[in-house]
């Protein structure tokens, strides 16, 4: 809390000096480290506005190509029948905002900075009929949302006093690997006065990015190294019971 | 009345107070697996494990074909808890077949062709594991598999054991015969297994270690449970040597199928399979000690009846309607 005053502090004694950027905002992390007992992390971010207005932050992960799958029943058994691809789907996205979002900021400027998950912009690379792209797009966002990829927290941003903002973010633990990027912006009457852009990159630590790596980067040589190492644990545990 | 009022009052503050560290401790009991991508409790791994091993330690049989749904039940991509599970039962069959080496109850020759079936089987079992993941259709693949085979092969263990234990009260021992003489016989490139005293033809072990090989890959378990059968009731093998031969050829044939899946899916998570393999190593000491005081024939009926139990859960999810028809597959390659 103490961290968080100073920071607050600082960016008041810093924001005079930079006149010409209506909105500074930072992150107290850089970089979140997933590592062997990663269960999800909270990653402040923080700021300061020099003119009056409302904050929206849009959190997002590395894109993907993404394929989307429709069961159908064959026979009596669930069955995947029809698949569309999409391209560049984000992998984590996530919407905070100072006031309810549907209450003043006009769907254009929604549409344009793709602020909401019905306004994510990403096309089939499927030959599909729009409906049926927009039913695959829809069973999409809604998968992404159960498992908490997808969302919007309206109000999880504090302004204090007309000039300091602060919001966490929540990073599950099913968190996607990559670049993020987090947009903070300035809105007035409608507008998006000011957009400051964040990078956040996320990064598997520790014995488990070791193990990635290796799974991935030398697949015959790791292939290898779980044979022998499951040949020695088998030693291993009937050299210990043999003699219990 | 006071004192009551002071319980009430004070009541939520202990029990927060005890709940906060036991909360910290639990969730630093998470281990983040890395090629299933996901985190989960470390005790819960370990329970899997020890739980399994204590099965397979009382009925003598491997376990993957219970350890490979449960890793899919409690949400492990079913690709990754069947290349994680080959590993392990590769563990599981170096530490079993060392008394039966020792006793000397494995058919060396008879293993070997089993095994030269077994490596061309799960070698395209890998490949074709492969093409059906590409094709988007593994999950429903490995749970047909799985629903056909524990379905028929609980059924006839429960017809079995019934059967015995029916044969036991009547208390009339039936003849037996060594083996049955039939068309089989008449295969040629006879040979000779002297530890197993047959003289057969060579394609029969040959296409039996095939065909389970192809299961292994694609089930991800080491195919004793139709293994055992097959060498039983198919090649007409003494089954005091059965077990062994079983396991001796198992490891290898795992141990193709653990390289080819890390090496062409990466589908094998090391960490995965050492915390299951630490469960399954104390399970199963103590469920053979637990094991020897249970009588066989009730064994067999009860391990049946867990191995229907599985099928049908399996069977099950395959039928019912799923709550949202549509899912989002797994990014190849990335």
């Amino acid at each position: 809390m103490r961290h968080l005053f100073l920071l607050l502090v600082f960016a008041i004694a810093i924001a005079p000096a930079v006149k010409a950027e209506p909105l500074v905002a930072d992150l107290s992390e850089s970089v979140v480290k997933i590592t062997t007992g990663f269960t999800g992390t909270k990653v402040l971010l923080f700021g300061a506005l020099q003119e009056q207005g409302k904050i929206v932050v849009v959190v997002e992960g590395p894109r993907h190509a993404l394929t989307v799958r429709r069961k159908q029943r064959v026979a009596g058994i669930w069955v995947n029948s029809s698949e569309v691809q999409f391209d560049d789907v984000p992998s984590f996205y996530q919407v905070l905002s100072s006031d309810p979002l549907e209450e003043w900021l006009p769907l254009r400027t929604r549409d344009l900075y793709q602020i909401g998950v019905e306004y994510l912009r990403f096309v089939p690379k499927s030959e599909v009929g729009p409906a049926e792209a927009a039913r695959f797009r829809d069973a999409l966002i809604r998968n992404m949302q159960r498992v908490g990829r997808y969302g919007v927290l309206e109000g999880n941003v504090t302004v204090m006093g007309g000039q300091l903002f602060r919001a966490d973010l929540y990073l599950p633990a099913n968190l996607p690997t990559g670049y993020y990027t987090i947009e903070v912006m300035l809105v007035k009457d409608g507008d998006v006065k000011s957009i400051q852009a964040t990078p956040l990159l996320v990064t598997k630590s520790g014995l488990g990015a070791d193990v990635f790596d290796l799974a991935y980067s030398y697949p015959a040589l790791y292939g290898i190294l779980a044979i022998v190492l499951a040949t020695l644990a088998g030693l291993g545990a009937n050299a210990i019971f043999r003699k219990v | 009345m006071i004192c009551r009022r002071g319980v009430a009052a004070f009541a939520p503050l202990g029990e927060e107070a005890h709940v906060a560290p036991a909360r910290k401790a639990a969730s630093q009991m998470h281990i983040y697996l890395p090629i299933a991508e996901m985190s989960v409790n470390i005790f819960l791994l370990l329970a899997m494990g020890a739980g399994v091993g204590m099965l397979s330690g009382i009925f003598g049989v491997g376990g993957g074909f219970l350890m490979t749904p449960l890793l899919i039940f409690i949400g492990v991509p079913p690709a990754v808890a069947v290349g994680t599970e080959a590993n392990q039962i590769v563990a599981s069959s170096v530490s079993g077949v060392m008394a039966h080496w020792r006793r000397g109850n494995v058919d060396v020759k008879m293993g070997l062709v089993l095994l030269a079936g077994g490596l061309v089987g799960s070698t395209l079992g890998v490949w074709l594991f492969r093409e059906l993941r590409s094709l988007g259709q593994i999950d429903l693949v490995i749970r047909l598999s799985y629903v056909f085979f524990l379905g028929s092969i609980g059924l006839l263990m429960l017809v079995e054991s019934g059967r015995a234990i029916r044969r036991l009260r009547s208390s009339s021992a039936p003849r037996r015969k060594l083996h049955q003489h039939n068309f089989l016989h008449g295969l040629p490139f006879k040979m000779r297994f002297r530890r197993s005293k047959l003289y057969i033809s060579a394609l029969l072990p040959l296409s039996v270690g095939f065909v389970i090989g192809v299961l292994a890959s694609i089930m991800g378990v080491g195919g004793g449970f139709v293994m055992v059968p097959a060498m039983i009731y198919l090649l007409g093998m003494p089954t005091a040597v059965v077990v062994g031969t079983s396991l001796f050829q198992i490891i290898f044939v795992t141990a193709n199928a653990t390289f080819l899946q890390a090496y062409l899916n990466q589908t094998v998570d090391i960490v995965l399979a050492l915390l299951l393999l630490l469960g399954a190593v104390i399970g199963a000491q103590f469920g053979t000690k637990l094991g020897s005081y249970l009588r066989g024939e009730q064994l067999r009926g009860l391990l049946a009846l867990m191995v229907l139990a599985v099928s049908a859960k399996l069977a099950f999810d395959l039928v019912a309607t799923p709550a949202d028809p549509y899912i989002i597959g797994q990014t190849l390659g990335h």
